[in-house]
């Protein structure tokens, strides 16, 4: 057992929801209790999705228990299948139903014979994967399904597309500006003159994905997901697949140039070094910026970077390479995939950080006391208490994490929105500096926002007068600092005296 | 629409229980916050606190006085000792919380790996000091409100006898001690101004102004409430002794009302719910006319409450609602809105205790024959791909509906009202019926605002067979 309050990936179901529900005419089964299909609701929030969801429940009451799924599994399927006449109906199996251990698999058989659908259990283990672990694997068996019928059917189309072309892997609902990624890379693919042949698992359909050999190669922008469906294809089908994320300046030049080589490899003549060079320095504004006077103001600034494996990683090379900014420490949430985290961001941090224990995060944030967090909601209300300002990067994401203007994380566009995020997460540069020079415009009594600072210590009047002029940004840290200082060294009174005792101390 | 010929009594339906709504889990959220010494560990599994996380949005973030002891693969096998990890963990919260009491709740995967909770929590209670309730609210039997009866009636075993007076001293000094010492002192003052009855004893979880709302209400009438279940903190649960008179305050809270009378032998007081002007004086008539008392003035301030509720029922007047179903209170909600005018053709239900919710249907069907209303059919564990087809029928000028369904209906030109919010928002008593209207008159209000814009229909036409 584990004491938890907050945890960063959901359980694995969601992960299989995610994907069965991004697919268009796809429907999932979940076999749950009542209630676990909050799914619905999440997506009907945050997405704002206009149509219902495509998932439902087969209920696991305590008839289920006493006498077993019986006929209910199989008959919720071929009701929905006349319902709605999905192409593939999934049937999701929960933590409930993977300890009651019915044999869901001959469910699935009995109902695929009189369902017009396709059937298929979804084929994860509750108690070892994850949100993205199960999405992956899930991904990856739903095309080996529909590809391995193509080839039993003698459907599979020969050879590759005419021109160059792409398969983008990993988009679907809920994920971190998904949408607006998606729409940035078909941009990106356009300048570059490759097609796109499919996107998956997002508004794709099923029956397309027996095109998915035609492509040249698979874009895997996602680290969390895609991974094992481009492996897999790569296995049948020799297709290469590139799996640099596209975000920031240099990663996107990366990208492209990986793009290059691939395409070339299979006869193509394509030369994108202008076309890199034209977007990084007139296009893109990123790049400019970080050569501004508002980016320098920011060198050496103190931040920390939490999420998941992708954005926290793309996140922490552009800040620390692209914008001159320290990265104190880098974490991930993600631990089944610690290794990969780690070598792309060691040379980028001080140190790295691997957890699924918001406690020891806040503590670590606490402990470095940053200038800024990159990091996911549960880093944003650390930051509010600690008034240290926050831009969010990654899941887990509330609704405002949803914005309806265009703002993708990759490509081109990516890197101006990324720019703005953390510009806009620092105290404006000027500003900073003029409130340092005039000791602070901001006159109102201090109230104590901190975790480690819940004061019972009396301040003389000086004393908090001399506080008031410390800048509102960094009183709390002063004021904590002070306090540490006095309770260490038994003061029960904080006076000038020691306040600038403590002030030395630090040497601050 | 009011002409319509009403069937002759209220229709009662059971349909598959396919319906969205919370898993009872979900009590923690509003139960930690109400009593304020009590810790809840949820023992389930990533899928509850996945759950709990994300529907309590912000609250999480407040260092709630809530966990997840989260089974791992070791737990489900029997690898590791139920009760040595349950203890770790409970020493672990007593050391940062320190608090009065814990409370288990217990979830679908705890019942069907058969943890012994209710044989463990003594043990340890007896061990580490702290009290420990347990409640099994999980989805296999319960939905979502229906947590919190399951908490309350595992509370009311351990509601105290009669105590002796130098505790009684002490537990009011606790009070005291807490802000309410002044309203204290002047409930013992005006000791007087009370009709001489037997200790009254209310049970449901409210917000504490709407406690002291109701509280003086009955103050009026010179009854006097003994306690409340639960209390602001569990070292202050009421004395529930045999022959005391208990009254609920939520249609959900029936095995809490059966707990009372079975195991504490209190006599229940079955009464429609203060919910809406109607229900409240309803409510307070039925209480004063168990006690003997002729109820004062309640005709006029009934009467008062409707006069300031008639901007927003010319809204609802002659308009139609369905209630999908997911908390329980769809009863009471369609009496008070048909008391408004409005009609209903369908109130969904998860459960229906017919016995416990006796008064307040047979004001439903006053109420329908008194407007002229249809009788609404009744349909226990809801089909909601049913209820959508008939939604399209009828089409409803307001569906009342969980959150799964509300956008995609909006959507398809249909307002909806977001159940949950019912739950949440203060609506017992006379004072709060304006508030209940507020969440009944706002999607029509703001779609009133956008009516001439040509925007009902956002979805583009669905190809299905």
């Amino acid at each position: 057992m584990k004491l938890a309050y907050w945890m960063y990936a959901g359980p694995a179901h969601i992960g299989t929801l995610r994907v069965a529900s991004s697919f268009k005419n796809v429907h999932a089964i979940m076999h749950a209790p009542l209630g676990d299909d909050y799914f619905n609701v999440m997506r009907s929030m945050l997405e704002r999705e206009r149509n219902y969801t495509p998932v439902t429940t087969s209920v696991v009451d305590r008839n289920v228990l006493a006498r077993g799924s019986q006929e209910k599994v199989v008959d919720n399927i071929i009701r929905k299948d006349n319902e709605e006449t999905p192409d593939l109906i999934v049937l999701t199996p929960t933590c409930t139903s993977s300890i009651l251990q019915e044999d869901l698999e001959n469910f699935v058989e009995r109902a695929q014979i009189d369902a017009k659908g396709d059937v298929m259990l979804a084929d994860v283990n509750h108690y070892r994967v994850n949100e993205l672990q199960a999405a992956d694997s899930t991904l990856q068996q739903i095309v080996k399904y529909y590809i391995e019928k193509a080839k039993k059917k003698g459907e599979l189309p020969e050879g590759k597309t005419e021109k160059p072309s792409v398969n983008i892997i990993g988009v679907s609902t809920l994920g971190f500006h998904n949408q607006h990624d998606c729409t940035e890379l078909k941009r990106l693919m356009a300048d570059l003159g490759i097609e796109v042949n499919e996107v998956i698992p997002e508004s794709a359909s099923v029956h397309n994905l027996k095109n998915l050999p035609r492509a040249w190669f698979n874009l895997t922008p996602y680290r969390e997901l895609g991974i094992m469906a481009a492996k897999y294809l790569e296995s049948e089908f020799g297709t290469p697949y590139i799996d640099i994320t596209p975000m920031g300046v240099v990663e996107t030049a990366r990208c492209i140039r990986k793009i290059q080589q691939v395409v070339n490899a299979q006869g193509a003549n394509v030369d994108y070094e202008e076309f890199i060079d034209n977007q990084t320095l007139h296009v893109s504004q990123a790049a400019w910026f970080s050569r501004s006077i508002d980016c320098q103001n920011l060198t050496g600034k103190k931040v920390v970077v939490f999420g998941d494996n992708t954005h926290a990683a793309a996140l922490t090379k552009i800040l620390a390479r692209e914008m001159g900014i320290h990265v104190v420490w880098a974490g991930t949430y993600c631990k089944y995939d610690a290794d990969w985290f780690r070598e792309q961001v060691s040379e980028y941090c001080d140190e790295v950080l691997i957890t699924e224990d918001n406690g020891e995060i806040g503590d670590a944030i606490a402990r470095v006391e940053p200038a800024a967090i990159f990091g996911t909601q549960m880093e944003r209300h650390v930051g509010k208490r600690l008034n240290i300002p926050c831009g969010v990067i990654a899941a887990p994401i509330h609704i405002q994490n949803f914005p309806i203007g265009y703002k993708p994380f990759m490509g081109y566009e990516g890197t101006n929105q990324i720019a703005d995020l953390v510009y806009n997460s620092f105290t404006l540069g000027m500003e900073d500096h003029l409130l340092e020079i005039f000791g602070g415009h901001d006159t109102k009594e201090v109230i104590t926002k901190s975790i480690s600072a819940d004061s019972d210590l009396n301040w003389t009047k000086e004393a908090k007068a001399e506080l008031n002029k410390v800048p509102g940004f960094v009183r709390g840290k002063v004021k904590r600092n002070t306090e540490k200082f006095a309770r260490e060294r038994g003061f029960e009174q904080i006076s000038l005296e020691v306040m600038y005792a403590a002030k030395e101390s630090v040497g601050a | 629409m009011t002409n319509t010929v009403a069937p002759e009594a209220l229709t009662f339906e059971c349909e598959t229980g396919n319906y969205h709504t919370f898993c009872p889990i979900s009590c923690v959220s509003w139960l930690y916050q109400k009593i304020e010494d009590s810790f809840f560990l949820v023992i389930g599994t990533k899928t509850c606190g996945y759950f709990l996380q994300n529907a309590m949005g912000v609250m999480i973030f407040a260092e709630p006085r809530y966990a997840m002891a989260e089974l791992e693969e070791g737990d489900i096998s029997a690898k590791l000792n139920d009760y040595d990890e349950l203890k770790r963990l409970c020493l672990q919260i007593k050391r940062d919380r320190n608090p009065s009491v814990i409370v288990w709740i217990g979830t679908c995967t705890t019942e069907i790996i058969k943890m012994d909770l209710e044989g463990l929590a003594p043990k340890l209670e007896s061990e580490i000091g702290i009290p420990i309730v347990v409640a099994r609210a999980n989805g296999l039997d319960y939905a979502f409100t229906q947590g919190e009866d399951t908490v309350l009636a595992a509370m009311a075993a351990r509601c105290p006898k009669q105590v002796l007076e130098a505790e009684k001293e002490e537990r009011s000094g606790i009070q005291k001690l807490l802000s309410f010492g002044r309203k204290k002192e002047e409930v013992a003052a005006e000791e007087s101004e009370y009709v001489e009855h037997p200790p009254l004893v209310l049970f449901g979880s409210l917000p504490d102004p709407v406690v002291t709302q109701l509280t003086l209400e009955l103050k009026k009438q010179g009854i006097k409430v003994s306690g409340w279940l639960p209390a602001k903190r569990y070292t202050e649960l009421p004395v529930v002794e045999e022959g005391y008179y208990v009254a609920g305050l939520n249609p959900f809270l029936s095995r809490t009302a059966t707990t009372l009378m079975r195991r504490r032998k209190c006599k229940l007081i079955g009464a429609p719910f203060p919910i809406g002007p109607d229900g409240s004086r309803a409510w307070i008539e039925k209480i004063c006319s168990v006690f003997g008392i002729e109820p004062k003035g309640l005709a006029e301030r009934e009467k008062q409450i409707w006069e300031n509720l008639e901007d927003y029922i010319q809204l609802i007047r002659g308009k139609s609602v369905f209630f999908m179903g997911d908390n329980l209170l769809e009863i009471s909600l369609a009496r008070f809105l048909i008391c408004c005018g409005m009609t209903c053709s369908e109130i969904g239900i998860p459960y229906m205790d017919k016995r416990y919710q006796k008064a307040e249907l047979e004001m439903l069907e006053k109420t329908c024959n008194e407007m002229g209303a249809p009788l609404p059919k009744i349909i226990e564990k809801p089909d909601n791909y049913n209820q959508i087809q008939r939604i399209y029928e009828l089409k409803p000028d307001l569906v009342i509906t969980g959150m799964a369904h509300a956008n995609p209906l909006e959507a398809r030109g249909i307002n909806t009202k977001w159940s949950v919010e019912f739950t949440f928002a203060q609506i017992h008593g006379f004072t709060n019926a304006r508030d209940i209207l507020e969440l009944v008159t706002r999607p029509l209000r703001r779609n009133h605002a956008l009516k001439d814009l040509g925007w009902d229909k956002l979805v583009k036409e669905e190809a299905k067979v």
